[in-house]
């Protein structure tokens, strides 16, 4: 169900330049249903900024009532976030949306992660849940540069774990399809969430698989009422098949939206 | 007695606050939050007489307190709505104001006649205002000749009291809800957003894919209830004003003004739960006040 909560800051903290990371508590935990989740963020009392904030769900602590999300410090919104300190409330809206499909993978199995930017954090949860249920997870994870990279040491702690930065100031030089050239297509599913080109490219080099992309579109309201998210499908020849981002999605199958 | 229950024209309101059509969907995602019941009534999205996809992505932007949307009313499209999105909402005890939309006369006609007889629909809401549609909106709500034909046109096939819903965006808005009363209209509602741009601060260019969109939020309140107080001036029928309004506050405003009802628009996206925490407040308002009826409020601004 989702609930709007004024969850508690336990701590927040810079783990890469203008990356937050930040731990916050309330009773929406317990609503979260699945990865990939979203939450919208209230980030000011005042109406300056106006809108909410969608951010990702990186990882849930179901015992301590706990969620991280992670996040870049860059516009108006995000920048007051980084501002709040350990004790303060923020205003959460969530879960929403639908999230990555840990069923779709089976124990065993080999599922390819691939992340770019801060398209990372949802991926860490839903990496959490597939290697506890004994699917081996490769992660690919796509920077600008080493000093915006994170989270590396967690993810290699789960599974194989490739970094690609544009400048390659760490891992592979170039984006992450580089490194998709270049490990076995040996694996059962792949799971995305990064920028469009990116989600693309994935999805072209690997059309013969089963694979789930999450997708970022601008917001309004964040449950499906206003129309602002809305991304064409590649259902049918008409133009008028759609789906919305933050109530359909983020995560759809590869293949359903059109890029 | 109700202190907050308002008689308007094919509407009985348990209290004056509705969501503002676009900005509440068809009622079923805040009606997975909390009971619509609760609501003086509900404006439902523009409904057009075939499906609409709208316009292209980015449709919102942010601006200073406020939005600028192009989301260009798409919508199920008229069988949709009343197949799949009317019949939903008749487990909630709460008028519906259905808001017709069209290309020409022939299309608002059509969409009028079918929706206004829906059980659940208690009045219209004809827009002559939208900015964000190519032909249309923008045409009808500019010019006082063509709003005051296409109302006339409308109330002779509807079933329910039509109200219509004012632009902005134009010089003389006295002129057009003169027109629209001479129409016919049984009542307004006012305003639709003011025609924005925001450009990028790092490319130059425009942030909307559509170029422009229609200013909603605090930002367009003083205009907003600049336009009620004037309009509700030279008119004799009801007003349903709006714009920018997020607290209890701008509900008294808004009565003081002139306006009967208030609606709430994009504070929704803001806070899902603001209309009924609205309604809950409002009688420490009228106690605070020292107002018995809510009725009293309205157009003490140009009370001698
Ligand atoms: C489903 C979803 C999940 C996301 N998860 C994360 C995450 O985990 N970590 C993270 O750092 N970012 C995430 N984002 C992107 C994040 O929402 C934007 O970076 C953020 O809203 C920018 O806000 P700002 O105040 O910094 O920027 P501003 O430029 O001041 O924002 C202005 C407006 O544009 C909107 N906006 C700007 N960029 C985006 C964007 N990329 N997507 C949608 N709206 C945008 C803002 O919400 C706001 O309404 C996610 C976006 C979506 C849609
Ligand atoms: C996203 C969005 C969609 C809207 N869609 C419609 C619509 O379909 N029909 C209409 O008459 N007005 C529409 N409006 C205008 C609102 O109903 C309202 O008149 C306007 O937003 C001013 O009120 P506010 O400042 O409280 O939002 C829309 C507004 C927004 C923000
Ligand atoms: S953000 Fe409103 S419908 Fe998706």
């Amino acid at each position: 169900m989702i609930i709007q909560d004024l969850m508690t800051v336990e701590s927040q903290q810079e783990i890469a330049k203008n990356i937050f990371e930040m731990k916050l508590t309330g009773k929406l935990v317990g609503e979260i249903t699945s990865p990939g989740q979203f939450v919208h963020i209230r980030v000011s009392d005042s109406f300056e900024p106006l809108l909410r904030r969608p951010i990702s769900i990186a990882e849930i602590n179901p015992e301590k009532n706990e969620m991280t999300i992670i996040y870049r410090a860059e516009g108006r919104g995000t920048s007051l976030l980084s501002e709040k300190r350990e004790g303060d409330t923020v205003n959460v809206l969530g879960p929403l949306g639908n999230g990555f499909p840990v069923e779709e993978t089976t124990a065993g199995q080999t599922a390819v992660l691939i992340g770019g930017g801060i398209g990372v954090p949802p991926l860490y949860e839903l990496s959490k849940q597939l290697t506890a249920k004994g699917v081996n997870c490769i992660h690919i994870l796509g920077f600008e540069s080493d000093p915006v990279v994170f989270y590396e040491e967690k993810f290699a702690a789960l599974g194989e774990t490739h970094i690609a930065t544009v400048d390659g100031s760490n891992g592979t030089q170039g984006f992450v399809t580089n490194v998709m050239s270049e490990i076995s297509h040996d694996f059962e599913t792949f799971y995305s969430c990064g920028p469009m080109p990116m989600l693309d490219a994935v999805q072209k080099a690997y059309v013969h698989k089963k694979g789930f992309l999450s997708f970022e579109q601008r917001m309004g309201c964040g449950i499906g009422a206003c129309f602002a998210c809305v991304c064409h499908t590649n259902e049918n020849a008409t133009d008028q098949a759609y789906v919305k981002v933050c109530s359909d999605g983020p995560v759809f199958p590869a293949g359903v939206v059109q890029i | 007695m109700n202190r907050l229950a308002i008689t308007l024209p094919g509407l009985e309101l348990k209290n004056p606050i509705m969501p503002a059509s676009g900005c509440f969907g068809f009622g079923k995602e805040y009606g997975n939050l909390y009971d619509l019941s609760q609501l003086g009534a509900i404006m439902i999205k523009a409904t057009t007489e075939e499906m609409r996809y709208g316009n292209p992505t980015p449709r919102v932007a942010e601006t200073s307190s406020g939005m600028l949307n192009a989301i260009g009313l798409q919508n199920p499209g008229l069988q949709g709505v009343l197949t799949n999105e009317l019949p939903w909402l008749e487990k909630f005890d709460v008028p519906i104001i259905a808001n017709v939309a069209g290309s020409e006369t022939a299309d608002y006609v059509e969409v009028a006649k079918q929706i206004s007889k829906a059980s659940n629909v208690h009045a219209l809401e004809l827009n002559i205002s939208c900015p964000n549609v190519k032909c249309g909106g923008i045409l009808f709500g500019t010019d006082p000749e063509i709003a005051k034909e296409l109302t006339a046109a409308v109330k002779a096939v509807s079933s329910v009291p039509v109200y219509v819903k004012l632009s902005p965006n134009v010089t003389d808005i006295k002129a057009m809800a003169l027109a629209v009363e001479a129409g016919g209209a049984d009542g307004i509602t006012m305003i639709n957003t003011l025609v924005g741009m925001r450009l990028d601060e790092k490319t130059g260019k425009q942030v909307i894919a559509n170029k422009t969109g229609g200013l909603s939020g605090p930002a367009i309140k003083p205009v907003a209830i600049r336009m009620v107080y004037e309009v509700s001036q030279v008119v004799n029928i009801p007003i349903i004003g709006m714009g920018g309004v997020t607290c209890v506050q701008d509900v008294v405003d808004f009565l003081s003004a002139g306006a009967s009802a208030v609606a709430v628009g994009t504070a929704n996206f803001v806070d899902p739960f603001v209309c009924p925490t609205i309604i809950e407040q409002l009688p420490a308002k009228l106690d605070e006040l020292g107002i018995d009826h809510i009725s009293e409020l309205v157009g003490r601004s140009h009370r001698v």
